[in-house]
């Protein structure tokens, strides 16, 4: 069997450019796993039901295990890892999470954590209803959604916060 | 769960783009992928090449005139579910738009795509067929229009031919006096739909002139049923029943792990009334 | 004064990596390793009869392939029967890799190591497998009637039949003025961690050292098991538990085969190797729950008070008996719940099946056994016309009848007698948290808006924090520092946090100072797992212990450097005093003084050094002593702690679709003193979630053939945050465990146990008809809505 043919891609994640030479089949959510190191960005199911590999693509929320690395070249790419704070703080979804317990194994956070965070961009004071909407795609096992939902509306309070504070 | 190889191209014209596909009779069109990925990484599809259109100019719009709605093969569901003017001129795709999966899948899959898919459990290919749309192709012997009365000719089958790619839908505007509805009842929310049910409702004042139903999930092909005889003018339970009947006899339920045909047929009994109703209550305001 | 920590709604400490996402899950360890993947067959039932694997030789990127024949020595015997019970007559456990025949689709028949897990695969897909088909026994019923045998040496596919009983229940039931007969179901629902199963290995040929990272419940006993079957000496083999991506049950099973297979090729290949896997794969190859088909006859008094109690029942146990018979075990002894039968009876035959394993799924047997008894209740209130929570009360266990014996053996083999609890006082605060007097007019409202409601309500009990034993090791740094560390393994529960409440509390230091590790067995080797709902119990009790020794420890030495009596030191936040003085020692620096030393390697250090310390006239230490601020010590009960719970749930049926839609549900628990109550709610919740899963939502959708139709997270249902409550009522009744120093009492698995019971009663209560099978979906409510109107009446 002939040695697989690599495309050298250039992947523009948190902000930072990285190059990496992947064969084409190559999952964005391995890409970023295995290439990358970025193991924050976990896979569930790979068949994009679980959400737990949600990253934002150009700041939209999408399944990175549908997705081929190759594809997502040139397109700004946000993972758990950059969601954090400048100066190293959590950031405002981070920090609700960890407030309202509304992680367990933490398996599946990272790809609610990133849904939330373009959610409340989109909607920055939802309703419970809304909130709940908000995660509807997301699997949890452990949690049974009750502090999830809380973690969405206290998040929103903590970015409009932000904004005021910078306003 | 992994793919198997497959050699990929991303070409940035049309014409490369079905140059790559009348070169591989194995190659498969790539867009949002959000059907095609797992049936990759499942390995139940094993294309020898991926035509990557992304990078295709000119194919995300969304275009919105008074005759109906226009939507690229590259624009997102999400993208066409947020366009108010969509809502304006056709308000079922919208309203079954916000059915499709879950919001972050309508984030990467094309309209387009889910139409060229064919999957009679999906609602824009019946919503496409309830509105009596087109999709337009290119292919090597120019662009063509398919009506889609020709489109859909088998389980999960068009008529698009290997080396054509599809570049745009076309959905109706909704008619004058015209209202539409659309329900569904899934296991789990963002679910394929256990059955469901679109429907096109005229009114000339309080009388139905025309109406017209299509349905999910209940039988093999997207499936439009009209209603305009059997409902006989008036929306009454008698009519309602009637018209759920002349329905049923063209529609083939099955039963799956998730719901028996009985159920099926009782869910379409169910939801072509409520949706009948809806329609023609949206009808009347619409007349108003 | 340091706030006291228990109790406390702390904020948990594992969370700040798991957010940023830099926990360390095992697909996150040693990028560097090779990855393998495993053929598994597509046959439920098919004997082997050839496999070739010349074609994967070309693969480039391949290290190994490997089939039975490739395993040497203990590698090549069956994987080890981990519980064998006496009565498992013919317990069967399945090969690391299949040895002539298949008995699951899904059963492990070669493996494969590659470059990464996609070359990997592309070799699985060039393996090819000869097969001759045999027929597949698939469900109870198949299995019951013994036409076909999964295993030619057990006949009628019974592994194990058990009896146990109380009292002559045939003979009360006789004499009982009212009997009634049900005939009860659930079907198979599945763990379904977020995270499937992984293992990593890396072997140190330098140090003939193997370590072993595993997404698991138990470290030690995979320790164990690895060494066995490598033939290492235990010494030789670390097995570390990274972050676990959730476990509920699945996870304790052990050794799976990758958890053998992976480190043998770490240490034949001399590199690391990696197995993730994949969420199909875990559908088809890791361990279900629940299917049982019971049939109950019971008498009972005109008060609804149950005279005699027979059950029979048949346990579903898939192809193999890897973990003994504890669910069924489970489910024939806590059936019985916080009632007491005048005499009872069970039966249960544990039968084999063509299809995945069952071992323990949160609950672990309880589900089924609350779901029987709760439905006879349900049944012998309609028979009487009374109210159904009457009906309980009279059955109850009263406040002042504990310890209760059962007069059953439990499965630890112990007597299943209950430490504690208050049922009345329970049934109480359910009934006021759900409104249960105001339900009739609120079904009447909603039946003026042409609506179907139901209430229903299930109670329990739950023995949990079995043994044999935990133990924890405390050691107080120079730097005041407290490194704690404890055997058991965590997946989510927040043991970080909560056990390091417990020591914060005993040794009075602060919270921010205390560093818990769990499941390493570098740190502590001697640990049992994480199941039954013992963490807290177990290794929180000895963690309780342990603390206190390097207490007793760092008081003592404490005296002696402040020249003070024992009794008149305290110890607040790190910092040791003699009450009402200001003379104090920090404990960091009681922590220098606990270490003799020839050498000083720091300022605080030379106050160690022997010409400082101690009296030169006896022996720096002491001939009972030992170097070092370190305390350790086990927590071995005599039985289990008994926890409870009411749960209440109002649903509405759509009178047209057959929709069910849950109204309200509300909780009221009761797992002794709560250590922290943000941690115990949020185990409720998830608990609920998976019992509304299993109610309404999930099972294993096998056919004929044995092939698992759902095998993806599109078919098989687990609930979304838009299927689960909108809201669940948390009530506490906080009874404390005699048993244990704290006084607590399990709560991981209370949450999912009376799912099924309760939504079958409140469906059964909404439609006026028998609800005797879950989980039920709106298609099945359709098709019994159909027959009822058919049946004459």
């Amino acid at each position: 069997m002939s040695t697989e043919q690599t495309h050298e891609i250039r992947l523009n994640v948190n902000g930072v450019e990285h190059q990496a030479a992947v064969p084409a089949r190559r999952l964005l959510s391995d890409a970023l796993r295995h290439d990358l190191g970025l193991t924050g960005t976990h896979v569930g199911c790979e068949h994009g039901v679980c959400g737990a590999c949600t990253v934002l693509v150009d700041g939209q929320p999408m399944r990175s295990c549908l997705m081929f690395a190759v594809s997502a070249a040139g397109h700004e790419i946000t993972t758990v890892e950059g969601l954090s704070r400048p100066d190293g703080e959590l950031g405002p979804v981070q920090q609700a999470f960890r407030e309202c317990h509304g992680l367990q194994c933490g398996f599946c956070t990272p790809g609610f954590l990133t849904t939330i965070t373009a959610g409340i961009a989109e909607n920055p004071d939802p309703t419970e209803d809304e909130a709940r909407d908000m995660v509807a795609g997301n699997l949890c096992r452990c949690t049974g959604y009750q502090n999830i939902v809380k973690a969405v509306c206290r998040a929103a309070e903590l970015a409009r916060s932000d904004e005021d504070g910078a306003a | 769960m992994k793919p198997a190889p497959f050699d990929y191209v991303r070409p940035g014209t049309l014409e490369e783009a079905l140059q790559a596909l009348a070169g591989h009779p194995e190659a498969k069109v790539l867009a949002g992928g959000q059907s095609l990925v797992p049936l990759l990484s499942m390995r139940l599809a094993a294309p020898a090449v991926l035509v990557d259109i992304n990078d295709l100019p000119g194919l995300d719009h969304v275009r919105v005139s008074a005759d109906g709605v226009r939507v690229g093969a590259l624009a997102r569901h999400a993208a066409v579910l947020r366009d108010p003017d969509v809502a304006r001129v056709q308000p079922l795709v919208p309203l079954a738009l916000a059915n499709v999966a879950h919001a972050t899948i309508r984030n990467r899959g094309t309209t387009v795509g889910s139409l060229v898919h064919a999957d009679a459990a999906a609602e824009m290919p019946m919503v496409l067929r309830l509105l009596d749309g087109s999709l337009d192709v290119v292919g090597p012997g120019g662009r063509r229009t398919i009506p889609v009365a020709e489109l859909y000719v088998g389980p999960l089958e068009s008529s698009l031919h290997h080396d054509e790619i599809a570049v745009e839908a076309f959905f109706p505007a909704l008619a004058p006096h015209t209202g539409v509805a659309f329900e569904e009842i899934a296991r789990r929310h963002g679910d394929y739909a256990m059955c469901g049910v679109a429907a096109v409702v005229t009114v000339e004042g309080d009388r139905v002139v025309k109406a017209s139903a299509g349905y999910l999930s209940v039988s093999d092909i997207p499936t439009v049923v009209d209603l305009t005889e059997a409902l006989d003018g008036s929306i009454s339970d008698a009519s309602l029943a009637a018209a759920a009947e002349a329905a049923l006899e063209q529609l083939d339920p099955e039963t799956d792990i998730h719901a028996t045909a009985d159920y099926r047929a009782h869910l379409a009994r169910v939801l072509t009334a409520r949706v009948v109703t809806a329609a023609y209550e949206n009808a009347r305001e619409e007349k108003a | 004064m340091t706030t006291r920590m228990m109790g406390a709604k702390v904020q948990r400490v594992e969370d700040d990596r798991l957010v940023r996402g830099t926990g360390r899950y095992v697909d996150d360890v040693a990028p560097d390793a090779l990855h393998a993947a495993v053929l598994r067959s597509p046959h439920a039932h098919a004997r082997i009869v050839s496999i070739d694997v010349d074609a994967v030789l070309d693969v480039e990127g391949v290290h190994a392939v490997w089939t039975h024949e490739d395993l040497e020595g203990a590698m090549a015997d069956p994987l080890p029967l981990l519980i064998p019970h006496p009565t498992l007559t013919h317990g069967r456990t399945q090969y690391a890799l299949a040895k002539d025949e298949v008995n699951y689709v899904g059963e492990a028949i070669a493996f494969v190591v590659a470059d990464d897990r996609y070359v990997a695969e592309d070799a699985l897909a060039r393996i090819v497998v000869e097969y001759e088909l045999l027929p597949a026994v698939v469900g109870i019923e198949a299995a019951r009637s013994g036409a076909n045998l999964v295993h030619d040496d057990v006949p009628g596919n019974v592994a194990a039949r058990m009896e146990q009983s109380n009292g002559d229940a045939a003979a009360a039931i006789a004499a009982a003025p009212h009997t009634l007969s049900l005939d009860l179901h659930i079907e198979r629902s599945a763990c379904m961690p977020m995270e499937g199963r992984g293992t990593v290995a890396r072997w140190d040929p330098d140090q003939g050292r193997l370590q072993v990272w595993t997404s698991t419940q138990t470290s030690t006993g995979v320790r164990a098991a690895v060494a066995a079957k490598l033939g290492l000496d235990l010494g030789q083999v670390d097995v570390i538990t990274p972050d676990v991506g959730g476990g509920f049950g699945v996870k304790i099973v052990h050794p799976w085969p990758e958890e053998l297979l992976v480190p043998l090729a770490a240490q034949r290949l001399g590199t690391a190797v990696k197995f993730t896997e994949d969420r199909r794969e875990h559908f088809i190859s890791s361990a279900h729950e629940r299917a049982q088909v019971h049939h109950v006859e019971v008498g009972f008094d005109d008060e609804g008070r149950v005279l005699g109690l027979d059950v029979r029942f048949w346990h579903d146990h898939g192809a193999y008996t890897p973990y003994g018979l504890i669910v069924p075990i489970i489910t024939s002894t806590q059936l019985l719940g916080p009632y007491k039968p005048g005499a009872y009876h069970v039966q249960f035959d544990s039968l084999y099946t063509n299809t995945v394993i069952v071992t323990p799924y949160r609950g672990a047997g309880r589900p089924q056994g609350c779901f029987v008894m709760e439905r006879t209740m349900d049944a012998i209130a309609a028979e009487l016309g009374l109210d159904r929570a009457d009906v309980r009360a009279a059955n109850f266990i009263q406040p002042d009848e504990f310890p209760y014996d059962q007069g059953l053996i439990f499965q630890d083999g112990r007597e299943l007698k209950y430490d504690s609890g208050d049922y009345p006082a329970m049934l109480d605060k359910i009934k006021e948290l759900v409104d249960w007097d105001g339900f009739e007019s609120f079904r009447a409202e909603k039946a003026a808006e042409g609506k179907r409601v139901g209430l229903g309500l299930a109670c329990y009990v739950e023995g949990t924090g079995v043994g044999p034993y935990e133990g924890a090791h405390v050691h107080i740094e120079t730097s005041g520092k407290v490194k704690v560390a404890t055997g058991l393994t965590s997946q989510g529960q927040g043991h970080q946090t909560a056990f390091a409440q417990i020591v914060a509390d005993e040794l009075g230091v602060r919270f921010e100072d205390v560093e818990i590790t769990t499941g390493d067995t570098r740190r502590m080797p001697y640990a049992v797992g994480t199941f039954a709902s013992r963490a807290a119990v177990m290794s929180g009790s000895a963690i309780h212990l342990a603390a206190k020794r390097a207490k007793e420890k760092a008081l003592r030495i404490a005296a002696d450097a402040l020249e003070a009596d024992v009794d008149d030191l305290e110890i607040v936040d790190g910092v040791v005093s003699v009450k009402g003085t200001d003379s104090s020692i920090p404990l960091g620096t009681v922590a220098v003084l606990s270490n003799p030393l020839r050498y000083a390697f720091d300022e605080a250090s030379k106050a160690a050094t022997q010409f400082n310390v101690g009296d030169p006239t006896k022996p720096p230490v002491a001939e009972d002593d030992e170097p070092g601020l370190e305390g350790k010590d086990f927590y071995s009960p005599p039985r289990s702690t008994f926890a409870s719970g009411m749960h209440a749930v109002i649903v509405e049926t759509d009178v047209e679709t057959a929709e069910i839609r849950i109204l309200k549900y509300a909780v009221v628990h009761d797992c002794g003193h709560l250590i922290n109550p943000m941690i115990v709610e949020g185990q409720i919740h998830g608990g609920v979630a998976q019992g509304v899963g299993g109610a309404l939502y999930e099972r294993m959708a096998y056919d004929e053939s044995g092939q698992l139709l759902n095998a993806s997270f599109m078919d098989f249902l687990m609930p979304y945050v838009t299927e689960v409550p909108t809201s669940i009522e948390i009530d506490h009744l906080e009874t404390p465990s005699p048993l244990n120093p704290l006084g607590i009492k399990g709560a991981g698995e209370a949450g999912v146990i009376p799912g099924s019971a309760a939504f079958a009663a409140a469906i059964e209560d909404a439609e006026r008809l028998p609800i005797t099978a879950m989980p039920i979906s709106p298609s099945e409510l359709f098709a019994l809505r159909q027959a009822h109107a058919q049946e004459p009446k």
